[in-house]
């Protein structure tokens, strides 16, 4: 890859977080409280489309594979209210067995 | 050591972990080590790097790849809304602070009760995952293949399971229910028409819904 395109990347990165800081929060802290309203729904909505991505996506492609079962683990955990480490060490675990599961 | 600054350091340990994978992929791909250890410092925005190498990888040009990390990087400027108020001081110093908003530390900052403790958890998980994508990045990029496939572990279900827990305080009232189950129907909906990075910037429109149910709620409530 060439320095030219990783010095755009990382000007084009930074543009965006500070598009965001600077510019889209000023027109939002301004516009009272409907902004407002709006701005804290943007976690809920970008996080489970990031879990979804995350999840049942590979190659730009729907795909159901051994992170679901993993996944689906970790909802189970924090539905039962396990600490954020087991969280996370439950769905990898599960995501593994599954993997290892299929390969055998 | 307090909760939140605890699981910052979980969770930054996970994504270090993933970036070692980042770092055998940029050199399989035959960026050199300082190519990567500038990306892993100063774009630091995991998907937009990931997507960069993949591209140039299978065999795409640099300006490809710049196209698909740029497309991974927008969402960032979603979350500068949520986390603004965190920053004090001058716009450069806020506009410096921006560098250090991504998924993680947005999520982290965004589950805590009040300000002060979300600023803490912010640069907290700043900090750690800064150090730690950086490390990562480097290690892998040096071990290269002894690292061996990630998957076995189950790595790549680290990140959506701890989304799950950070995404639950944002579920406790209807318009922040409603906004997720958009959130995430519209993203299963926009993968198969767009490329990767387009379904967040969709999903977005999930608050749309959600805002309209508070504001339904509101004028049930007053009325």
């Amino acid at each position: 890859m060439s320095w030219a395109a990783i010095w755009i990347m990382v000007a084009g990165a930074f543009g965006f977080k500070a598009f965001g800081v600077l510019g889209l929060s000023r027109f939002t802290d301004g516009a009272g409280r409907s902004f407002q309203a709006i701005t804290a729904l943007i976690p809920a909505s970008l996080f489970t489309a990031l879990i979804v991505v995350q999840t049942v996506v590979a190659d730009e492609k729907l795909v159901l594979d051994a992170r679901a079962w993993g996944v689906g683990a970790g909802i189970v955990a924090v539905w039962r209210r396990a600490p954020f480490t087991a969280v996370v060490v439950v769905a990898m675990a599960v995501t593994a067995f599954v993997r290892w599961q299929t390969l055998v | 050591m307090s909760e939140h600054r605890r699981e910052g350091l979980v969770l930054s340990i996970a994504v270090g972990i993933v970036a070692m994978t980042f770092g055998v992929l940029a050199d399989a791909a035959g960026l050199s080590l300082p190519q990567i250890m500038v990306m892993s410092a100063f774009l630091f925005t995991g998907a937009s790097q990931f997507a960069a190498v993949s591209v140039i990888d299978g065999g795409g040009s640099s300006y490809a790849a710049v196209g698909s990390a740029m497309l991974l990087a927008a969402r960032n400027a979603l979350y500068g809304p949520v986390v603004s108020r965190l920053f004090r001081g001058s716009a450069l110093r806020r506009g410096l602070s921006a560098h250090f908003v991504i998924d993680e530390t947005t999520a982290m900052a965004s589950i805590q009760g009040d300000d002060e403790t979300a600023a803490d958890a912010f640069w907290w998980t700043a900090l750690w995952l800064w150090s730690l994508w950086n490390l990562g990045s480097v290690g892998g990029a040096l071990l290269g293949s002894v690292i061996g496939e990630p998957e076995a572990f189950g790595l790549d279900a680290a990140f959506p399971a701890a989304f799950i827990a950070l995404l639950v305080p944002h579920l406790g009232a209807r318009p922040g229910r409603v906004a997720a189950l958009a959130g995430g129907v519209l993203a299963i909906a926009a993968v198969p028409i767009s490329p990767a990075g387009v379904p967040l910037l969709i999903a977005a429109f999930g608050v749309v819904p959600g805002w309209l149910f508070g504001r339904r709620e509101e004028a049930e409530a007053t009325s």
